[in-house]
């Protein structure tokens, strides 16, 4: 099939960015969207550009790294998906398709697509961990937990960093990503001890990240690739009123 | 000769008196110690944490944007540890075994039975980490088993224990950042080791962001960079996966050990096309409860589901009747081909095999099924289309994981002092085969329990040597010869882009030296990679300037793959004999089962480089086997 794209291309992080039109044809449906815009940049080569510069690697939907606007949706049409995981055959002969990086203050663009995420980094190293050095663990069925615990941490732990929750909401909020760790944390025993101090740090660390608020749009639980819950929104919350209360 | 330093004493003793007779480093002095380490995938994040709670400081690399993203997420499977939880007879020492033989005897029995006895505290460590491992419903640890072995002992996350256990590790990574003793370096890449007085004293690295050439100094560097399964291009592996930091780590003294054992996954999506990027694997996990088969009849035109009980091979429940479907991934790997050459592939390109549900649903429940596996059903139906519920999986070997890289000592240590090489870039542990969800748990024990030993044990002996800063000469040469390759990419005009190049060396491979090699197919390969280096030396085109650019970072990686695709070739040819996943046609019983050769090659093959086009050199570290008696693996 035979596509028009229009792709956000961006020399530097303070150039002026625009869209620029190309005609790809010879797509296969089954090829993933990021082969396809590998086919367009083997042609690129060979007319002598530069390439179109966009972050992927696992190409399994689990690195997270592989993030973009598609017609104005993160990871593109599908729900749970990641671009990597998108395929050719959710597109039609002759379409018109918009390819645009994810966008936020705090998400610069590096070079076309690609974007600089370590701002979620910074909200981790706030305390999105728990203190345990090496060498000092309990066996550990000592620690007992329930299957459903687990099961429910786990749903929080699936958050895969992509920034598609930031992209696709109103106000660029960050409250997805960093209730799916406190919700992830805070839920299993060992997390426990060190929840009130975590919660404060790390939703200061995202204001000063400049991620804007939640106004419980839920448009990021819907794009996120991973179907993360907005209910974590709400049990962040909760924690975060109660560290406050209880604070000494 | 080279030696391996492996301790004396009792099997069971060695690395308690290693740690015993270790030196120490005053935490005074520690702070005066400088780490690099290149690498966030389980081993180089546990390693970089571990260290730096330990007091070093740290300076931590890797090219993904976020430490978070390495390799290791994508693991889904499993995590092995000897806790015996299901009380089926699992023992450090029963884990030990299973290893040594799976890798058909090609590993250092210490080696090994160290992993075994470190599981224990791997899983300890990761579940105060907070790693959501399945459980009961009264609350203990769950587990599986792994082709290869009879017992379950292996830990998971969902299908996603990769994920899971690199969270965990990143998390103590971000941890030590906060405390600042960690730094890190991320869209950063390693392209030279610089050596000063033949020790590992450092690294240029390339800011992927900016382009810029970067020199770091430092008292020892470790490389913890994973493995290079992408040689063949398609791969189940990322598509940043490379060879790069080891290969120039070799190119500067670093010997290559057991090159050419590659393992090939058997439970793969299949190529349907040609300009497929990637092959992905569906969790080995699956086939606890998934049979595997092919129409009996070569050539059978109809859908799986169409074909009747009767008409079905469920090959390896005839082969192996012991270990069936469970049987270890070079042996399932290599009987698939073996169906698949004969004919009796199925699916679009007739290169796939029937990984089929059926049963299992019919006696569990798609629920039950649903529950252990539903995202790789998932997952299935997103890259297909297909419901697997429905219909048989379509599956395939694909080149995966490498039991080959650099060679290291008891201590980790490669053959240049001061350079360390932890998880699947070294070659220790696998042998010429390793079991499903043994890796993740050598990425993690070698740097959560290992490393953090042994490197302060080589670093008790450096506090006194001569301090060194980026100026020294040797930063300079190597600085310059990133430059020269780098600029040389840039102004070559040619006309092939370096995915071409990737590509071609990567079916050549894969037919030459993948699942099976003989002597002819692999001297004509070794010719051929060196006319393809040529052609790519003048042929290659890169578009595109110095700062974020791509095509410039694979140009770099795809011309060491073909300097180290010669030496898989070599590697391969020399050990005539077949063990593991290298299949010599020439050495192979009437019925096509692995003929090994213990009296000429119970040896690890140390390579080290001599120039480029020349005969690399081969060196011997003999494996004796003090415990096991070597016996012909059989899984029938
Ligand atoms: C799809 C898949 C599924 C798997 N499933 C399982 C499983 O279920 N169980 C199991 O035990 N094993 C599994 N494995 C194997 C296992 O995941 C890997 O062997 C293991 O994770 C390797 O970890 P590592 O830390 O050595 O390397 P990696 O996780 O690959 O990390 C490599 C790091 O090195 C960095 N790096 C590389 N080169 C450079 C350079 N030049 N400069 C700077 N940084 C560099 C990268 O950025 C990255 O941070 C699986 C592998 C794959 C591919
Ligand atoms: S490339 Fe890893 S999630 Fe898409």
């Amino acid at each position: 099939m035979k596509l028009y794209l229009k792709v956000w291309r961006q020399e530097h992080r303070d150039s002026k960015g625009g869209m620029i039109s190309y005609e790809v044809d010879g797509i296969s449906e089954h090829m993933s969207f990021l082969e396809m815009l590998d086919l367009l940049n083997e042609r690129l080569i060979q007319k002598g550009e530069r390439v179109i510069e966009f972050d992927h690697d696992c190409r399994e939907g689990i690195c997270g790294a592989c993030g973009m606007m598609i017609n104005g949706r993160a990871h593109g049409p599908l729900t749970g998906t990641t671009t990597c995981q998108l395929h050719m055959r959710s597109f039609k002969d002759g379409e018109t398709v918009y390819i645009e990086p994810f966008r936020a203050a705090a998400f610069p663009v590096l070079r076309d697509l690609k974007i600089d995420r370590s701002a979620f980094d910074r909200i981790i190293q706030s305390g999105g961990y728990i203190s345990a050095s090496t060498g000092q663990a309990p066996e550990s069925n000592s620690i007992l937990i329930s299957h459903e615990v687990t099961e429910a941490a786990f749903d929080a732990a699936a958050c895969i960093g992509c920034g598609a929750c930031v992209a696709t909401c109103k106000n660029s909020s960050a409250a997805l990503f960093t209730s799916a760790k406190i919700s992830h944390l805070v839920l299993l025993p060992q997390g426990k001890l060190e929840a009130a101090d975590r919660v404060i740090k790390m939703v200061g660390q995202m204001d000063a990240q400049g991620f804007g608020h939640c106004s419980n749009t839920e448009a990021c639980e819907v794009e996120c690739p991973q179907e993360i819950s907005v209910l974590h929104i709400g049990r962040m919350n909760y924690e975060y009123n109660k560290a406050l209360a209880l604070r000494k | 000769m080279i030696d391996a330093k492996i301790p004396a004493g009792d099997l069971a003793d060695k690395w308690n008196n290693y740690k015993d007779s270790s030196k120490l480093i005053n935490p005074a002095n520690r702070k005066k110690l400088d780490i690099i380490v290149v690498g966030t995938g389980l081993a180089g994040s546990s390693c970089a944490a571990t260290l730096a709670e330990q007091g070093y400081n740290v300076n931590s690399f890797c090219f993904q944007d976020s430490a978070r993203r390495a390799h290791s997420v994508a693991a889904q499977g499993g995590v092995n540890a000897a806790k015996n939880y299901k009380n089926d007879g699992d023992s450090v020492y029963r884990m030990f075994y299973d290893t040594i033989k799976g890798g058909d005897f090609r590993s250092r029995e210490a080696n090994v039975y160290r992993l075994a006895e470190c599981s224990l505290s791997l899983i300890d460590q990761a579940v105060a980490q907070g790693v959501p491992f399945a459980r009961e419903y009264g609350g203990y640890l769950n587990n599986r088993s792994f082709g290869g072995v009879q017992v379950s002992r292996t830990f998971y996350a969902r299908g996603q224990t990769g994920q899971q256990l690199m969270i965990g590790a990143y998390q103590a990574l971000m941890r030590q950042v906060s405390a600042g003793k960690v730094k890190t370096y991320t869209r950063h890449e390693m392209l030279d080791l610089v050596l000063i007085d033949g020790k590992a004293r450092g690294i240029i690295a390339r800011n992927l962001e900016t382009g810029e050439i970067e020199r770091h100094v430092a008292n020892a560097v470790v490389l913890a960079t994973g493995g290079y399964g992408k040689v063949y291009y398609l791969s189940t592996l990322a598509m940043g996966c490379n060879s790069s930091a080891i290969w120039r780590a070799h190119k500067k003294g670093a010997f290559m050990s057991g090159v050419s054992w590659i393992q090939f996954h058997p439970t793969c999506l299949p190529q349907i096309g040609e300009t497929q990027s990637k092959l992905t694997l569906m969790s080995e996990s699956l086939r606890n409860d998934g049979r595997i088969w092919v129409p009996k009849k070569a050539g059978d035109e109809r859908v799986p589901n169409d074909i009747p009980e009767e008409e079905r091979d469920y090959y390896l429940e005839r082969r192996y009747p012991t270990f069936g479907n469970l049987s270890p991934r070079d042996i399932s790997s290599r009987a698939a081909k073996e169906r698949i050459d004969a004919g009796c592939g199925v699916g679009p390109m007739k290169n796939a095999v029937c990984l089929d549900f059926s049963k299992a649903i019919r006696e569990q429940g798609r629920d039950k099924i649903e529950e252990k596996y539903g995202n790789l059903f998932k997952m299935y139906d997103k890259i297909n289309g297909v419901n697997a519920y429905k219909e048989p999986m379509l599956i395939s070997p694909a080149a995966h994981f490498t039991m080959g890289g650099l060679w290291v000592d008891y201590d980790l240590m490669t053959t240049i002092p001061g350079l360390f090489a932890l998880g699947e870039a070294n070659f220790s542990d696998h042998g010429a085969n390793r079991l499903g969800a043994n890796s993740l748990l050598q990425s993690c024990v070698d740097g959560y329990f290992i490393a953090p030993y042994t490197i302060p044990n080589y670093l008790s002996r450096e506090l006194k040597s001569e301090k060194v800063t980026t100026d020294h000469p040797a930063f300079i040469d190597a600085e310059n010869n990133v430059r020269e390759q780098l600029n040389r990419f840039l102004n070559l005009k040619g006309h092939l882009s370096a995915d071409h190049f990737h590509k071609t060396l990567g079916k050549l491979l894969y037919d030459k030296c993948g699942l099976s090699r003989t002597r002819k197919s692999l001297e004509e390969a070794i010719v051929e990679i060196r006319s393809l280096k040529k052609s790519f030396d003048h042929e290659l085109k890169i578009t595109g300037d110095d700062g974020v650019n791509s095509e410039l970072e694979k140009a770099g990686r795809v011309s060491d793959f073909l300097e180290l695709g010669e030496l898989m070739c070599h590697d391969a040819l020399q050990r005539e004999e077949s063990c593991g996943a290298h299949f010599r046609e020439e050495y192979q019983t009437p019925d096509g089962e692995a003929v090994r050769n213990d009296q000429d090659f119970c040896y690890v093959s140390a390579w080290e480089w001599k120039g480029e086009a020349v005969e690399p050199e081969l060196h011997k570290e003999p494996l004796v086997f003090e415990t096991v008696k070597l016996t012909v693996r059989s899984y029938k």
